[in-house]
């Protein structure tokens, strides 16, 4: 029984050696990678790395988009047991030196010229770091620094090293123990620095298997890999459970391919978080309403088929022969051509994660026929711990707990986690590493409950949670969510915890609104201009007051302003997995998020921008401040 | 897991620093107006040669002269291709081009409803070498050969990153991918020289260094010469190896980016006779 990811390639390779573990689409065509052909690049790596020094117990870091070499770099570390760590690449040069030099990274593996200049600017305030090792050369040719190396001379070093060691490799490998770190993983932390989360063999492979024991997930399935791979998520599917398993994953051409390759691939399962899931949304909706009469009227029937649908499974009822029929003309005359749009035609399952999605969203996609469903966890706990059961599907939940998970709520109301998945700690960070693990248990932060069904319910962060004026507990999440339903509206922060009652501070999508715009002839120059047009802020306003409806007295929104500016991760606005850092924002934005608590009708804000070049501009904006009209 | 490029894009056989076209005493009018006088200049093999000068200097006059669309009433245009020296001053631009000199052009020229792919191809069928017939039967050879263009233009997709444009009409794009593409097709001709009017005009800072880094890609990876029409002082001092200043069709100065910045005829004619403050602004242009 294989211990560790790389003792399951070399299983793999060995029982089904000719079939497809690795696609890319390259050069416009789908080129694969048999297992075979992925263990010989992954030991000829690892020789590599080997003969250039690599160490047990040291750290390799991994920044590039996903491909193929991402994940063989991983293994190739993890085989001669040394342990691999993602960046994102569009981390700024600040949060990588200090990643680089607190994890103690000794080899770095990037994509191309971008991360390799990145890494040359900052090459004097790195320490430690011995080799750079690029894989794609394209203007590189006239590099010169002595620690550069190209991925497949590193390879070919690996190639003779075997030769002259035959055997060696596979022994290496056989030593590894389910013990060993993998990983380390950056948690998108809402304050100061990332923590990395130290993740075992055991703990990616653990998490796998029990998940895949109630999803199932067959070898020659396909998924698509095209979220960062530094995010734990990805590593679960791809790694922890495609490499047990023995999916084949597939890499898109390139991150603006994305969409086209999933439609192309028809994938059977797939795990995004909420972002993605509203933006296909947003593209449907967006997309009906250029179309002819015709189509909408038959896409607002089926929709609205399709919705009773959802409900009825939601209610876990049996639907009637003539729903039944209804459903089938529904599916047959609009979803499956929706569903084949979005790629999502195969799709046995989906997973969101890392962020609540949702209710409306939720029940969209299960009216067309979409087996969404929520998980919770964490990077922590190597991805999921808590997941929908098919035909159990609740969307005020995120499930049950799966196998060898156990979850119990302390006094304060937070969840905690036991299970195998749940790190061994954080590297080199004692102080919050016991902070977060008391007695085998895992504090997540979390505020939540169980419901009579024992089915987890996720409040919010649990610093998060606001009591409203009237005493009730709300979460802002859930109020944020219904407003970014709507197409227009990008992202949204909910405030009112410690005021009398609800405000928010509104980013508009840009793209849908600006079509929007384009449609109804209203003519706009930037982002902010587009904003602050009284137009645009009727058109938001009749999206919160829908808001508003669903929403209990003390929860609606009183007060509302659209912000002059998208925030932006660069900006430690929003983490790299797109989530609002509350607590930034809200610093940030006091004069704004004051105004929203005055009477004042519009408030003059200065923005000082930085282009990325470097360069700095001071804008200026009146922003509008709507009002709701809602009194006492 | 192939990233290299797989086809170079350089079709010349000469050794960098070789020369490969050479202007002497071109003289070009039309009617009454004159649009260049007795100009002369040399390019060599791998390099960037930028031309600039105020508006209505003669630059694109002096670029459509090299590519056939303009003949000069006097001087010659030579050029060397390694294997034997071609004087050029009166092909036409379809035989220039047959003979690996490349252009795109100051406004758009592409086939608006066909996606970048056909284009792309498009440029590439320069090189085609079967019948009209057997391409339409697109069997045995015709079959092989375009599947052969295909891989090529897939290599100069994956230089410019145009990956997720592919399949889409050339009309519907931005503005500064539709130069990109352009940029694409003069290369899908695997050129010896390449000739670009004003491949960055009307872009913004980000487009124009995306430009900048394609156009210097295609230099140094592909040594590809390149003779380059821009307003951007900017890009043309960073980039070129060598530049030509024309005024009012004449040549006022040549030389590296840093003679060029020194030469007095050249400050005078940008920025008029006070001089006082003139070599500053020259190096902030």
């Amino acid at each position: 029984m294989p211990e560790t990811l790389p003792q399951y390639l070399l299983q793999h390779a060995q029982t089904t050696p000719e079939a497809t573990a690795l696609r890319e689409r390259n050069y416009g065509i789908w080129q694969a990678l048999t297992w075979r052909e992925y263990l010989d690049h992954v030991k000829f790596f690892s020789l590599g790395l080997h003969s250039l020094g690599l160490v047990p117990e040291e750290t390799i870091a991994i920044i590039g988009d996903n491909r193929p070499e991402w994940v063989i770099s991983e293994l190739a570390a993890q085989a001669v047991g040394a342990k691999s760590i993602g960046i994102y690449q569009d981390a700024v040069v600040k949060e990588m030196v200090y990643i680089f030099n607190h994890a103690d990274v000794s080899f770095v593996v990037v994509e191309d010229q971008e991360q390799v200049d990145k890494l040359l600017e900052m090459w004097d305030d790195l320490k430690g770091i011995r080799k750079v090792i690029y894989y794609d050369p394209k203007g590189l040719r006239n590099y010169t620094e002595d620690y550069l190396l190209y991925f497949p001379d590193v390879e070919e070093m690996g190639r003779k090293f075997d030769e002259e060691n035959p055997g060696w490799w596979e022994a290496r490998v056989a030593l590894g123990k389910e013990s060993d770190l993998a990983i380390l993983s950056t948690t998108s932390g809402t304050t100061g620095n990332p923590k990395l989360a130290m993740l075992t063999h055991k703990n990616l492979l653990s998490m796998g298997d029990n998940l895949m024991s109630i999803d199932p997930i067959a070898p020659g399935d396909e998924f698509v890999s095209f979220l960062p791979l530094a995010w734990i998520g990805e590593q679960m599917m791809s790694l922890g459970c495609g490499l047990q398993i023995g999916f084949t994953i597939n890499f898109p051409e390139e991150p603006e391919t994305v969409q086209h390759d999933i439609r192309e691939i028809g994938p059977q399962a797939m795990f995004s978080p909420p972002r993605i899931w509203e933006n296909l949304i947003s593209q449907v909706q967006v997309k009906i309403e250029d179309s002819t009469k015709l189509k909408q009227s038959m896409y607002q029937r089926a929709l609205k088929i399709g919705y009773e649908m959802a409900d009825i499974r939601f209610r876990k009822e049996t639907p009637t022969f003539v729903q039944k029929l209804k459903y089938f003309w529904a599916d047959w005359a609009v979803f499956q051509e929706i569903k084949d749009q979005l790629g999502l035609r195969h799709l046995d399952r989906a997973y969101t994660g890392g962020a609540a999605l949702g209710p409306d969203v939720f029940r969209f996609f299960h009216a067309l026929g979409v087996n969404l469903k929520q998980i919770y966890g964490s990077t922590e706990t190597s991805g999921i711990s808590v997941v929908h059961r098919d035909g159990d599907v609740k969307f005020q939940t995120v499930g049950t707990p799966i196998p060898e998970t156990e979850i119990k709520i302390d006094e304060s109301g937070e969840i905690l986690v036991s299970s195998p998945a749940v790190m061994i700690g954080y590297y080199k960070n004692e102080e919050a590493t016991k902070e977060t693990l008391v007695d085998g248990w895992l504090q997540t932060g979390d505020a939540g409950y169980f419901d009579d069904d024992g089915h987890l319910i996720v409040i919010d962060r649990a610093k998060d949670v606001m009591t409203l004026h009237d005493g009730t507990k709300f979460s802002p999440q859930f109020i944020e969510n219904k407003l970014k339903f709507s197409p227009y509206v990008k992202e949204a922060v909910v405030f009112g915890g410690d005021w009398p009652f609800v405000t928010a501070m509104l980013n508009i999508d840009f793209a849908n609104v600006g079509k929007w715009a384009e449609n109804n002839h209203l003519t706009y120059t930037t982002y902010t201009d587009l904003a602050q047009k009284s137009e645009v802020y009727e058109l938001v306003r009749v999206r919160v007051e829908e808001a508003n409806v669903d929403l209990p007295p003390a929860a609606r929104i009183r007060r509302f302003v659209l912000l002059h500016k998208e925030l932006d991760a660069d900006d430690a606005e929003l983490t790299r997995t797109r989530k609002v850092r509350r607590n930034v924002v809200a610093q940030r934005y006091d004069d704004i998020v004051s105004a929203l608590y005055s009477q004042s009708p519009h408030l003059d804000v200065e923005t000082v921008i930085t282009y990325q070049d470097g360069r700095t501009a001071t804008l200026q904006t009146r922003l509008r401040i709507e009002d709701m009209g809602i009194k006492e | 897991m192939q990233r290299d490029f797989r086809h170079t894009l350089n079709s010349s056989h000469l050794k960098p620093g070789d020369l490969q076209l050479k202007a002497d005493h071109v003289k070009l009018g039309f009617g009454g107006v004159t649009a260049l006088y007795d100009v002369s200049l040399s390019i060599r093999q791998s390099e960037i040669f930028a031309i600039i000068g105020p508006n209505g200097a003669g630059k694109t006059s002096l670029l459509n002269c090299i590519s056939g669309l303009y003949h000069p009433q006097q001087g010659s245009i030579t050029y060397y291709t390694g294997k034997a020296e071609h004087e050029i001053t009166r092909l036409k631009p379809y035989q220039i081009a047959s003979l690996g000199i490349a252009r795109s052009f100051q406004n758009i020229e592409l086939f608006r409803h066909m996606t970048v792919l056909e284009n792309l191809m498009a440029g590439a069928h320069v090189h085609m070498k079967t019948s009209l017939l057997s391409s339409m039967i697109y069997w045995g050879k015709a079959q092989r050969e375009q599947i052969a263009f295909r891989r090529f233009v897939e290599d100069i997709i994956d230089l410019l990153e145009i990956q997720a444009i592919r399949d889409q009409p050339v009309g519907s794009l931005a503005y500064g991918l539709q130069k990109r593409v352009e940029l694409g097709r003069a290369l899908a001709m695997k050129p010896a020289i390449l000739l670009l009017d004003e491949p960055m005009a009307g872009m913004n800072a980000e487009e124009k260094e995306d430009m900048a880094r394609f156009v210097l890609d295609v230099n140094e990876e592909h040594g590809v010469t390149i003779v380059l029409i821009e307003h951007d002082m900017g890009v043309i001092m960073d980039i070129s190896d060598r530049i030509a200043v024309l005024n009012f069709g004449q040549k006022i100065g040549d030389g590296t980016p840093d003679e060029v910045r020194q030469n007095e005829a050249v400050i005078k004619a940008y920025l008029g006779e006070d001089q006082s403050t003139a070599p500053m602004k020259m190096i902030e242009l």
